[in-house]
């Protein structure tokens, strides 16, 4: 079976993110970029059924500017078989990025699609489900444990409640939550062996495919922040304050 | 114009946060219907009928609903949907499962996590973990929404009399079953409607010292929360996390004990009323979005606030 890894290039989680004074976004440059958290654990799920006998090739895809290719190398050096680079300089909704991996879930015919459940640049948690639905396909989103079983997998979701387990019908979307697994850490030698691993890269124009956006950011601004308080001495003080200045027990 | 809301239930009962979707509604304008489909959920759509300002309740009752399975479920909003200009559901797993499906089924874009209506078209939503706020204006016919829940009231659940419309709706999918569903927390206070939250992070050490924070939560009518790094290091489970990947709370008063304060727990507690840090580092980034700072050990503190109240 051929997994299809989708994944992001996304603002370091670790770097806060700055709002472009003119109110059009957020500032990206020379900011440290990195490939989106729950990606990572998508691939490395991908990874692990391969190494387990469950899959026999992991494709990573990505949608974005140049540099994206940074992040499917990044992926390879994890230990993807091949990337695909879909390059635009445009930035794409969730419904246009998952027209295009639909595209190309129907040029590769993978038994099996993971995502990460959102990006931390967009927070939209939108992709996996819109592809699911494009494709016809069953879904399962937010999942911590995943198991193959021929033609059905079992699920487990992490939902409000706490643990769902649901049994979907391959092939299926599939969208990850961080605690599926802790994804390895690249060493020196993979990176090396990334670089002579196949990367195709195609154009997003050269597809014909309709990736107009439905939405027009007017503004992006950065939130009122809220100011330190004080620091009190004690615990007695502590009880004080809240019965007495916030009210609050 | 014209809101179709989507009610979140489990057959019995209908989900608060469906109630703070409704207010979004209301504020967008026009017409409220509401959507109730599940199995054996008669008294579901009777409640839904008593919520103020809602026109009409369509019911879809039907075994192939009873545990809203997203492919099911997305088919029967995008039918649904095309008689209206604004699709919303709250922003919880429930909503976040099944509303982008439903959206691409209708080849419209979804706005997700919506904290403001500025106009019919015009919305705000949090991106990058709550470090900006993105005004967006959508042209598409239909407008698929999810509605983050603290930052719009709950509508009264009484005081309507909205009519009850029965549907009947095509054949089940097959393409997924629902096996179980593990519920932890028992009679605990539910994290996101708590009036108070004791949250606990890394500094907690182990999850067996989280019983010093349930032993406050209990004396507070409190619900107890956790950062993300206490539910990575296995201390507690996952339903207990505030955060931007986990639940995004907002209650009157948030004790975060132990919990350094990283960009993506912020995401999940800023909007609280008070925030009270308890940290025995000074520098903690928690301090500086606290109301209340108490530089301490939280062993010997906590003990200490728990016999004070």
């Amino acid at each position: 079976m051929k997994v299809l890894v989708c994944v992001k290039r996304v603002l370091d989680p670790q770097v806060k993110a700055r709002v472009k004074s003119d109110g059009s976004g957020v500032d990206l440059s020379n900011a440290k970029m990195t490939m989106n958290p729950f990606c990572e654990n998508a691939l490395e799920e991908a990874l692990r059924l391969r190494e387990a006998g469950l899959a026999d090739e992991v494709v990573v895809v990505s949608v974005g500017g140049g540099k994206t290719q940074e992040t499917l190398r990044h992926g390879l050096a994890m230990g993807a078989d091949r990337a695909i680079n879909i390059t635009t300089e445009e930035a794409l909704e969730p419904l246009a990025i998952a027209r295009v991996l639909k595209h190309i879930v129907d040029q590769e015919l993978p038994g099996l699609v993971l995502a990460g459940k959102q990006a931390i640049d967009g927070d939209s948690n939108q992709t996996a489900q819109m592809l699911a639905g494009m494709l016809g396909w069953s879904q399962s989103t937010f999942i911590s444990e995943l198991k193959l079983d021929g033609d059905t997998a079992t699920t487990t979701r992490e939902v409000d409640a706490g643990l769902e387990t649901i049994s979907v019908k391959m092939p299926a979307v599939v969208s990850v939550d961080l605690r599926l697994n802790e994804p390895r850490y690249v060493k020196l030698p993979d990176v090396m062996k990334a670089k002579r691993k196949p990367m195709d890269t195609i154009e997003l124009d050269s597809l014909g495919l309709d990736t107009a956006n439905r939405l027009t950011v007017l503004e992006v601004v950065e939130p009122e922040g809220r100011s330190a308080g004080i620091i009190v001495a004690n615990v007695a003080e502590l009880v004080d304050k809240l019965r007495n200045e916030a009210k609050v027990i | 114009m014209s809101n179709l809301v989507i009610v979140e239930h489990d057959n019995n009962e209908i989900a608060v946060a469906t109630l703070n979707a409704i207010t979004a509604a209301k504020q967008i304008g026009g017409d409220i219907d509401l959507l109730v489909a599940g199995e054996n959920c008669q008294t579901v759509a009777d409640s839904a009928a008593q919520i103020a300002g809602v026109a009409t309740v369509k019911v879809v009752d039907n075994a192939m609903f009873g545990h809203h399975m997203a492919e099911n479920l997305a088919l029967l909003i995008a039918d649904v949907a095309k008689g209206y200009t604004h699709v919303l559901a709250s922003a919880t797993t429930f909503g976040k499962n099944i509303m982008p499906r439903a959206s691409a089924l209708l080849d419209v874009a979804q706005i997700s996590e919506i904290v403001e209506v500025k106009s019919p078209d015009t919305f705000v939503r949090p991106i990058y973990a709550g470090n900006a706020l993105a005004t967006v204006q959508s042209s598409d016919v239909i407008k698929v929404i999810t509605v983050r829940t603290i930052k719009f009231e709950a509508a009264a659940s009484t005081g309507g009399s909205a009519a009850i419309e029965p549907l009947t709706y095509g054949s089940d999918s097959g393409l997924s079953s629902w096996i179980s569903q593990a519920v932890s927390g028992g009679d605990k206070v539910e994290l996101t409607s708590a009036g108070i939250v004791v949250s606990g992070g890394r500094g907690m050490q182990n999850g067996e010292n989280f019983k010093l924070l349930q032993s406050v939560a209990d004396k507070l009518g409190a619900a107890v929360g956790a950062s993300r790094a206490a539910v990575d290091s296995g201390f507690v489970s996952n339903e207990l996390q505030v955060g931007q990947t986990g639940k995004v709370i907002a209650p009157d008063l948030y004790i975060a004990v132990g919990i350094s304060g990283a960009i993506q727990h912020l995401a999940g507690m800023k909007e609280s009323k008070v925030i009270v840090a308890i940290n025995n580092d000074s520098e903690a980034p928690i301090f500086q979005v606290s109301d209340y700072g108490l530089v301490a050990d939280l062993f010997e503190a906590v003990p200490e606030f728990d016999s004070a109240l």
